[in-house]
């Protein structure tokens, strides 16, 4: 365990050496870079639901709305009241954006309890409709609801000195003097990555602790599991509550970096895109979702001649991904229980 | 009591289009035991196919044709298309994977419908288009006062043919036995001599077709089609099938009617914006409190 914590510090020094040339990036490849991360974030989230503890979803965009819309509220409607208590220092602004991150992905880990404890009583092919319907029902939710701007989008907020708060300006206030507050631009490469390697850090010790393994016993069979006394609905629910968590933070970075949500953003497709990361990666293996969410963040860019395409080429990869490595790229084999052969003796033996 | 009346019938109406798609689910469910996530989709080939074979005949209109032969021509054409369309997609996607794993399906199944739905947008344009006139829509008024139009009424009663053929098929012919006792055992069945591929190909051919009939149908009540209207009816019609308990036929039949007319009902005296999204609620619910649904049988795992 000692090696991932130096692992660990040092790619955080990295980080932070690498954001110190941000400048010197142009502004596309910086963008596209941010997303990879991001993608990053909701893929290895996504991998421990999916890959880790078997468990089907379809819903992960819906926990990325959560986070980014609870996260871009607060830093509007509170905004007066955090820049008086944290200021404009950046000690200030780092802290002030922890905790919007924190309260986002607290929000979307609590509706991942609502939603995980009812649904993953289910199973396979019911799990994934009952995920993607209550992803639909979050979006369905956010569209109506007129304080984040329904179905216009969230931009800010304008504050007038009279206390009064609105998504748009009123003519009727047009003496009185007012500010707009737009969602902050605090994510840059720093707190991205930052987050991508707090993600990989603690998925990776959860996975290889004795606990984690819980999550391995339930995906490879859950029958097998509770015999041997796995609490298999604790383990599955846990998963899901912290792959939330991730996705409402991920919502968090990418709500404070485009400045505009919508909630056609986090519609079924994107849900569909953050699943074919963990395909294509294969489910259960940190290092090939990383990549792939790196390659599916670049290739939509390098394929922007021939966008009508882009879904057709993502489903096709899908397909014969199935037919040909339904492993993934990297992953772990799934497959059903081995029968053992009376001929092969047991390999490990006891010495003592 | 004259909107309520109406209203319930639009819901049937309405509702029969679900049925016939949730049978094609509930089907393919009883025999693989895996849900068809491109049945949806195959839905919305059958809505199109009618929309190019209404352009096609339209040339030919003048030789003589009623307007209900060739309304009916027109849905004979769509069923057969996507009857070669489903036995298409479970010989190349479904086939191979036979011994998968169940997720490994479920991926391809996502996958395929994705592939039909963005092959649609890529081939027939990604933009809404008018669904040809097959029949003029007459109002007809019944006897209390309601006002119901004629196409829904169509909708309904072709509905109700096609569901007591496929009641027919499964129930009196030799191929619906044999669909039967690989429903209730493949190995058993396969002992007795009947040819499980045969059987599966078959059940997709009828399930795919009764889709595409639903494409038809769809179109004649709203006539606005476009490459992703396979996906809300779709999942509405899977509910649909969870509703009435997956892999039995009346329940497929039964749940699509429940679910058209609650949607009717909420869209008319609650809101039209709560439209999509309740039946995931009511999927939720059903899989909670009844997950085996309204008539379908419970279902030991065996280790």
């Amino acid at each position: 365990m000692k090696n991932t914590k130096i692992l660990f510090l040092i790619s955080v020094v990295l980080i932070f050496g690498i954001n110190l040339l941000s400048d010197y990036i142009n502004s596309y490849y910086y963008q596209i870079i941010i997303y990879a991360g991001i993608n990053i974030i909701l893929a290895t989230s996504l991998n421990l639901i999916n890959g880790y503890a078997g468990q089907f979803s379809l819903g992960h965009a819906g926990f990325m709305a959560i986070g980014a819309y609870l996260s871009a509220s607060i830093s509007t409607y509170f905004a007066p009241s955090l820049l008086s208590i944290f200021g404009d220092a950046v000690i200030g602004k780092a802290i002030w954006f922890i905790l919007v991150l924190f309260i986002g992905g607290v929000g979307a880990s609590i509706v991942g309890v609502i939603v995980g404890v009812p649904s993953l009583r289910l199973k396979g092919d019911y799990l994934a409709i009952t995920t993607l319907g209550f992803g639909e029902i979050i979006r369905v939710v956010i569209q109506n609801l007129d304080i984040i701007g329904a179905s216009q989008g969230f931009r800010g907020i304008y504050v007038y000195d009279n206390g009064v708060k609105s998504l748009e300006m009123i003519p009727e206030l047009s003496g009185i003097t007012y500010k707009f507050y737009s969602i902050p631009q605090y994510t840059d490469f720093f707190w991205a990555f930052l987050v991508v390697a707090i993600i990989i850090f603690s998925i990776t010790n959860l996975i290889r602790s004795t606990y984690g393994r819980g999550f391995i016993a339930v995906k490879d069979d859950e029958i097998a599991a509770e015999a041997m006394g796995i609490n298999t609905t604790k383990f599955k629910v846990t998963a899901f509550v912290l792959g939330a968590f991730f996705a409402g933070v991920a919502g968090g970075l990418y709500s404070h970096f485009v400045q505009y949500i919508n909630p056609e953003d986090f519609n079924f497709l994107r849900s569909i895109e953050i699943v074919v990361m963990v395909i294509l990666g294969g489910m259960g293996s940190t290092i090939g979702v990383v990549f792939a969410a790196i390659i599916l963040t670049i290739l939509p860019e390098l394929l922007r001649d021939v966008q009508q395409y882009r879904m057709i080429i993502y489903a096709l990869l899908i397909i014969i991904m199935m037919l040909v490595r339904p492993q993934g790229l990297f992953g772990i084999k799934l497959q059903k229980k081995k029968k053992i052969t009376p001929e092969q003796p047991p390999k490990a033996t006891l010495k003592d | 009591m004259t909107e309520f009346i109406q209203q319930l019938f639009n819901g049937l109406s309405l509702g029969s289009i679900y049925a016939l798609i949730a049978l094609g689910y509930t089907m393919i469910y009883g025999i693989l035991r895996f849900i068809n996530f491109a049945h949806g989709d195959v839905f919305m080939i059958g809505a199109f196919s009618g929309y190019y074979l209404g352009i096609v005949f339209a040339f030919s209109t003048s030789g003589g044709f009623t307007s209900l032969a060739l309304a009916f021509l027109i849905l004979i054409g769509a069923m057969a298309i996507c009857s070669v369309l489903g036995l298409v997609i479970e010989k190349l996607a479904y086939k191979p994977l036979r011994k998968s794993p169940k997720l490994t399906i479920l991926i391809t199944a996502i996958g395929v419908s994705l592939f039909l739905e963005y092959t649609g947008q890529l081939v027939f344009g990604a933009d809404p288009k008018s669904f040809p006139t097959l029949l003029e829509n007459k109002p007809i008024v019944n006897l209390s006062g309601a006002v119901i139009g004629s196409n829904p009424l169509v909708v309904l009663i072709t509905a109700a043919i096609l569901m007591l053929v496929l009641r027919m098929i499964v129930m009196k012919t030799k191929i619906g036995t044999a669909m039967r006792a690989v429903s209730f055992n493949p190995t058993a069945a396969s002992l007795m001599g009947i040819n499980i591929n045969a059987v599966i190909s078959f059940t997709f051919i009828i399930g795919s077709s009764l889709a595409g009939a639903a494409g038809i149908l769809y179109g004649l009540n709203y006539p606005s089609i476009d490459p992703l209207m396979g996906i809300l009816p779709g999942i509405k019609a899977f509910v649909a099938a969870v509703l009435g308990g997956i892999g039995n036929i009346p329940g497929a039949a039964l749940g699509g009617m429940i679910i058209g007319i609650i949607e009717t009902f909420v869209t008319g005296y609650i809101s039209p914006t709560f439209r999509d999204a309740i039946a995931f609620g009511i999927l939720i619910l059903i899989l909670l409190f009844k997950p085996t649904g309204l008539l379908g049988k419970k279902e030991v795992e065996k280790v």
